[in-house]
């Protein structure tokens, strides 16, 4: 075919957990991989690579998403913060703390992007944001059970934690 | 020196791994990037489900800048011989089902990698494929045992005469689909030759066995190979044996001479990786009026691949449930164009146990006999095949609890008529066991000069908790705190363990731990505390000298569901799980694992189903969006007890695994509460609300 | 994924100039569904332009109540928006009711109505499908079809749509604004997809280069009264099995006016007008509502496995219908 055989790349600024990166990247490359191959920022993981599990969610400017439908290219100036940048220094944070209280995780694999996912429920909540169990769209809803079980259904796991999942959440949310 | 003895075994513990595993700095198999560039293999697959690889023409792929290299049957090095064809990697041009390996491409990135593999020109000579299982299947034989190693059949009494003459008998048969393990952490192998030998970082379920079966297919000693494996991101039975990724890894390695990364894709797995096989069970069961069983005949039907015969151990369960004097079980096979079938999470208990625990519902209901006490009513007294005494066993103890905890004495058993707003309610109960295996290991514990201890073995942690298990086994086996006690697993360079399988992982490597510290107390003893000091142990003689004994584990399921009548969506709202597993290591990791497996017996009877492709030959539904899996939302609180079993006879701990039989039994218990709910029996997992939407 | 070229677009002429005349050019909004169907084969654009940060990224409301959404609002801001919540909650419970939290914060207004069917055919690059590659087959008529479509189909194709909030904007008379080649203009939603017929290729009536800058909707002074309801076959994550997106207005018992529209049925998001006409001075009653869905749905022609999707469908409407009269 055409010129299309050579990869396209691009160089991107990225701010990881605080840490500003000048990257050249192929246009090809998701945020995950250049995460985990680039950075060896190695937390968020690939559990599908089509947004179908939740395993790479990381925060982009405070919001969570799929780092695996993420285009890295497309994010130029964006900050980012992936599991690793949860804790402040040796202070593990909130979540991380009642996660393993709870013991809501067992291999391990999707911890990392249900953590990130659960701060971003947090602040969604914060928010005033609804999801499709609030009864009432016109109220501040509260993260009960059935709102935290809802709004983590973005991030599967297999060794069957949720249970637990929803535990550490709910303690974090009062 | 005083040691304050302590005794760890029985208390909560957080995972030793806990902070890594919450931080992100846990490493897994893809994440290690030996210090040299390391590239990337990428598999690919075939789209015919049989016939043969004619040619591939690799320079479309060749052709893009970075790629190295492109491996196939034409121009792939010769294998050594493996037990498991499905490893002898492009040693053959046939091609027994889609989705087999046919090549791999390696290139200097993942995205350059993966256009490669698209633009490879694979050429093929097809044949017609045969991918359907059915019980009249022309091909259908009966293998020469079950898995692992089951007699196919057993035959009791005569019972195709008592069925004749019992009181009340149901005939009755029961499908489940293909389900396919789908562990978060797909298969990922980084693989490098380092000094003529052969270093994995491989996600496995045990790194002994794929040191001695890489050993094997490369020609090497197995001390040549390492496989390093210390974080393991579930499995259920996928990673209990090595997968055609880890020798696509060494090959491309030993090609390229350079470090090589492969992983599966979430769809490739659903080929590549084993899966549930689909069975057909026919149950027949022959009771007295009161439902006093007397006969018992459970036949199944099962698939397996042209590669490797793979015969599920479906009916194994329902040879030590109930007693009745005339039984038989049987088991048979279709070789079809299909992936290999292999471990399930609970292969054998957990599909057998639906058919069993569903059709003993449908008898309490012919016979008007509460479906609690008709599991009572027929518990036997010794295991009614072997005659073997159990070592424990309290099924009606569960049964029991979970019935006074559940709420079960107010229920009425009439179907489809108790209604909360636009939903129809019910519950459902039923029984739950697994075989509590030992297998032999070997560990080492080792006295550290600054006072703490280093206990090892090949053993794997793939979410268990085994690491921490461990731990507490090895602190009370020391007398010291656990804080005190390092436990090193999951690498093949520490003494050889068994497999995380069969719910053994515990009993096998925590009797070669106990004996390995008790052998260190003593050379401490003799050597009047002087560190460092080193034991060893391996439990071969002392696992095959155990007193023959039925040993199991049983639990008791409970479900409630809400069936949307206008819908027919079912939601569980309430699972209770009570088991009888002797002694609880750690009640904090085992209640996780009991609610995991619960959780995963959920997407069983509710969701989970591989669906063939019948004109193409392989399973369509390959991603998270069409394979469901239970998310968040589906899952209720879920409660689990355990009964307090005192049960001296099976290894040191005392305790019986539990990684399974969480799974065992709960799809049952939702078909049940379906059926209490809605009047309609479903007998083809899933659940899907096709069947009750009216 | 074949090598593109990546641009970030700076103001809509300057994007459709970038797409239009190249044929491998396409736009990149979340990417959500593009990067998956680029990752699966599907897709193979050459270039992207990102469109996602171009200035539509506002909900406004018009003085007469119409909504005034930019193609780049994500799915998320516009779900929690304080007017969809208030005035068109089904708009919000469609949007929630899609896909994660995770996508719905990257999902884009625009994206997702052009998103693809995700009949797992159509997916997969290594089979026939008449929507990928014209003229090779439709596999799912003989295979499987459990989930695909019982109306609008085609022999040469059986897909559905898949968004959710296409249903609900499908049935508030949604009005899509267009940047294109010969510059601006509108096209009401449910004329932006288009039935299969011989040709399942294009979903839309879109030329490659027009871009969707915003979607208005206009007000409706029953819209308080509306609800989308999503049958599925997990609790949450899933694609719709059916759904429909209702709104009712009762004054004494009868049906002054509707607006309905099913998700999951048809390869488009189907508007139900018979339904709607038949229920239009009807009294408000479950016999008049079930009524409503016979004449809807009586021209349903379901496949081998999918024919419980007609009484589900029904069943649904009713229901949904019966909870508005007494919401």
């Amino acid at each position: 075919m055409d010129g299309t055989n050579l990869p396209e790349t691009a160089t991107i600024t990225l701010d990881v957990n605080g840490v500003d990166h000048e990257i050249t990247v192929d246009t090809r490359s998701s945020l995950l991989d250049v995460l985990r191959e680039h950075l060896d920022l190695i937390g968020a993981k690939k559990g599908c690579d089509h947004g179908q599990c939740g395993a790479c969610t990381v925060l982009v400017d405070g919001r969570r998403i799929n780092a695996c439908l993420q285009l890295a290219v497309a994010l130029h100036g964006s900050s980012i913060t992936t599991v690793e940048g949860l804790a402040d220094g040796d202070g593990l944070h909130p979540i991380q703390r009642a996660f393993i209280e709870h013991d809501a995780f067992q291999c391990g694999y999707c911890t990392p992007g249900q953590l990130c996912s659960a701060v971003g429920v947090l602040a969604e909540a914060a928010a005033g944001w609804p999801s499709v169990v609030t009864q009432d769209l016109s109220a501040t809803p509260a993260l009960d059970g059935d709102e935290i079980r809802e709004r983590m259904s973005g991030n599967l796991c297999r060794c069957g934690a949720y249970v637990n999942i929803v535990a550490a959440i709910g303690e974090v949310a009062e | 020196m005083t040691v304050t003895p302590t005794r760890a075994v029985g208390t909560d513990f957080d995972r030793v791994e806990a902070a890594e595993k919450v931080t992100g700095t846990a490493r897994y198999a893809y994440e290690h990037a030996p210090d040299r560039d390391t590239v990337y293999a990428v598999p690919v697959q075939s789209v015919i489900a049989r016939g043969e690889v004619v040619n591939v023409d690799t320079d479309g792929a060749l052709t893009l800048p970075g790629v190295i290299a492109a491996v196939w049957h034409g121009n792939a090095p010769r294998l050594g011989p493996a037990d498991d064809p499905e490893l002898a990697l492009f040693q053959s041009r046939r091609v027994a089902y889609r989705g087999q390996l046919v090549a791999g491409v390696i290139a200097e990135t993942l995205e350059t990698a993966r256009e490669a593999a698209r633009r490879l020109r694979v050429e093929y000579a097809q044949e017609p494929h045969d991918v359907v299982l059915r019980v009249d299947h022309p091909k259908m034989y009966k293998p020469s045992k079950v898995n692992p190693a089951y007699p196919t059949d057993t035959e009791y009494g005569d019972p195709d005469a008592a069925l004749e003459k019992a009181a009340v008998t149901v005939d009755l048969t029961y499908s489940t689909p293909a389900e396919h393990n789908n562990p978060m952490e797909p298969h990922a192998t980084v693989a490098v030759w380092e000094n003529d030998g052969l270093v994995v970082y491989d996600s496995n379920q045990g790194s002994s066995a794929v040191r001695d079966t890489l050993a094997g297919l490369f020609g090497l000693p197995p001390d040549a190979v390492r496989v390093i494996a210390p974080h393991v991101g579930g499995g259920f039975g996928s990673k209990g044996t090595p997968r055609p990724g880890v020798v696509l890894a060494a090959l491309a390695a030993k090609v390229t001479g350079r470090a090589v990364k492969v992983t599966m894709t979430r769809q490739q797995m659903f080929a590549l990786v084993g899966y549930r096989t689909p069975i057909i069970q026919r149950v027949r069961l022959g009771a007295d009026e009161d439902g006093t069983l007397r006969a018992i005949v459970h036949d199944a039907f099962e698939q397996t691949s042209t590669v490797q015969e793979f015969a599920e151990q479906t009916t194994t369960p329902t040879r030590i449930m109930y007693a009745a004097p005339n039984r038989r079980t049987t088991h048979r096979l279709a070789p079809l164009d299909v992936p290999t079938p292999s471990w399930m999470r609970a292969p054998g208990e957990c599909p057998g146990m639906f058919a069993l625990e569903s059709a003993m519902d449908e008898l309490a209901i012919a016979c008007g006999v509460d479906p609690i006490e008709l599991r009572i009513r027929n518990e036997p007294e010794t295991d009614p095949e072997s005659g073997l005494p159990f070592s424990s066993r309290n099924l009606v103890a569960c049964l029991r609890e979970g019935a006074a905890r559940f709420g079960w004495a107010d229920r009425d058993p009439a179907p489809g008529v108790r209604r909360e707003g636009r939903r129809l309610v019910g519950t459902g109960v039923a029984a739950a066991t697994y075989p509590a295996y030992r297998l032999p290991s070997r560990a080492t514990a080792r006295a550290e000069p600054d006072g703490g201890f280093t206990v090892r073995i090949a053993a794997a942690d793939i979410g268990t908790g085994a690491r921490t298990a461990l731990t507490q086994i090895a602190a009370d086996a020391l007398r010291t705190a656990p804080e005190r006690v390092r436990v090193e697993v999951g690498d093949s360079a520490l003494p050889t363990a068994s497999l995380a399988g069969g719910s053994s992982g515990t009993a096998s490597w925590g009797t070669a731990v106990v004996r390995a510290c008790e052998a260190l107390l003593r050379e401490l003893d003799r050597y009047g505390g002087r560190r460092p000091q080193e034991a060893a142990a391996d439990t071969t003689a002392e696992v095959e000298a155990a007193e023959r004994l039925s040993r199991h584990a049983f639990g008791a399921q409970f479900a409630e569901v809400g069936v949307d009548v206008d819908t027919g969506e079912v939601r569980v709202s309430r699972l209770l799980g009570v088991f009888g597993v002797g002694r609880v290591i750690n009640p904090k990791t085992a209640r996780s694992q009991f609610i995991g497996g619960m959780t995963m017996g959920l997407g069983m009877a509710l969701m989970e189903e591989g669906v063939m492709d019948v004109e193409f030959g392989d399973y369509l539904n390959h991603d998270f969006a069409q394979y469901h899996i239970p998310a968040c939302a589906d899952v209720p609180d879920i409660e689990v007890h355990w009964v307090d079993e005192v049960d001296d006879r099976l290894n040191p701990m005392g305790s019986k695994g539990i990684g399974e039989i969480g799974i065992v039994g709960t799809a049952a218990a939702v078909a049940n509460a379906v059926h209490h709910a809605t009047g309609v029996r479903v007998r083809d997992l899933p659940i899907r609300l096709d069947r009750l939407v009216g | 994924m074949r090598p593109f070229v990546y641009e970030r677009a700076e103001e809509a002429r300057s994007a459709v100039a970038a797409v239009a005349d190249r044929p491998d050019a396409m736009y990149l909004g979340g990417g959500t569904n593009l990067v998956d169907l680029m990752r699966l084969g599907v897709a193979e654009p050459a270039r992207l332009v990102d469109v996602s940060r171009l200035p539509y990224d506002t909900v406004g409301v018009r003085p007469d109540g119409a909504l005034r959404i930019g193609a780049a609002v994500r799915n998320s801001d516009l779900a929690a928006h304080p007017a969809v919540r208030r005035a068109h909650p089904l708009l919000a419970q469609a949007l929630l009711a899609g896909a994660s939290g995770q996508v719905r914060n990257m999902a884009t207004v625009g994206g997702n109505l052009l998103q693809r069917t995700r009949c797992a055919y159509f997916q997969d690059i290594t089979k026939p499908c008449n929507k990928r590659n014209p003229g090779s087959g439709c596999p799912a008529r003989e295979g499987d079809h459990r989930n695909l479509a019982i109306i609008g189909h085609s022999e040469a194709c059986v897909a559905t749509h898949p968004s959710d909030m296409a249903v609900a904007l499908a049935a508030l008379d949604a009005v899509v604004h267009l940047e294109g080649r010969d510059g601006p203009r509108t096209l009401p939603l449910t004329e932006l997809y288009r039935l299969p017929g011989d040709d399942p290729r294009r979903d839309t009536v879109l030329d490659p280069a027009d871009l969707i800058t915003e979607v208005t909707v206009p007000a409706l002074s029953f819209g308080g009264r509306s609800h989308y309801r999503k049958v599925r076959d997990r609790a949450s994550f899933a694609f719709a099995v059916v759904s429909v997106a209702a709104a009712l207005d009762v004054a004494g018992g009868v049906v002054r006016d509707c607006r309905i529209a099913f998700g999951a049925i048809a390869p488009v998001p189907w508007r139900a007008r018979r339904a709607e006409e038949a229920l239009r001075g009807a009294p408000a009653t479950e016999d008049a509502f079930a009524a409503a869905a016979r004449a809807e749905l009586g021209q349903a022609r379901p496949l081998r496995d999918n024919a419980f999707k007609v009484p589900l469908a029904r069943n649904l409407l009713v229901r949904t219908l019966t909870e508005l009269v007494v919401a």
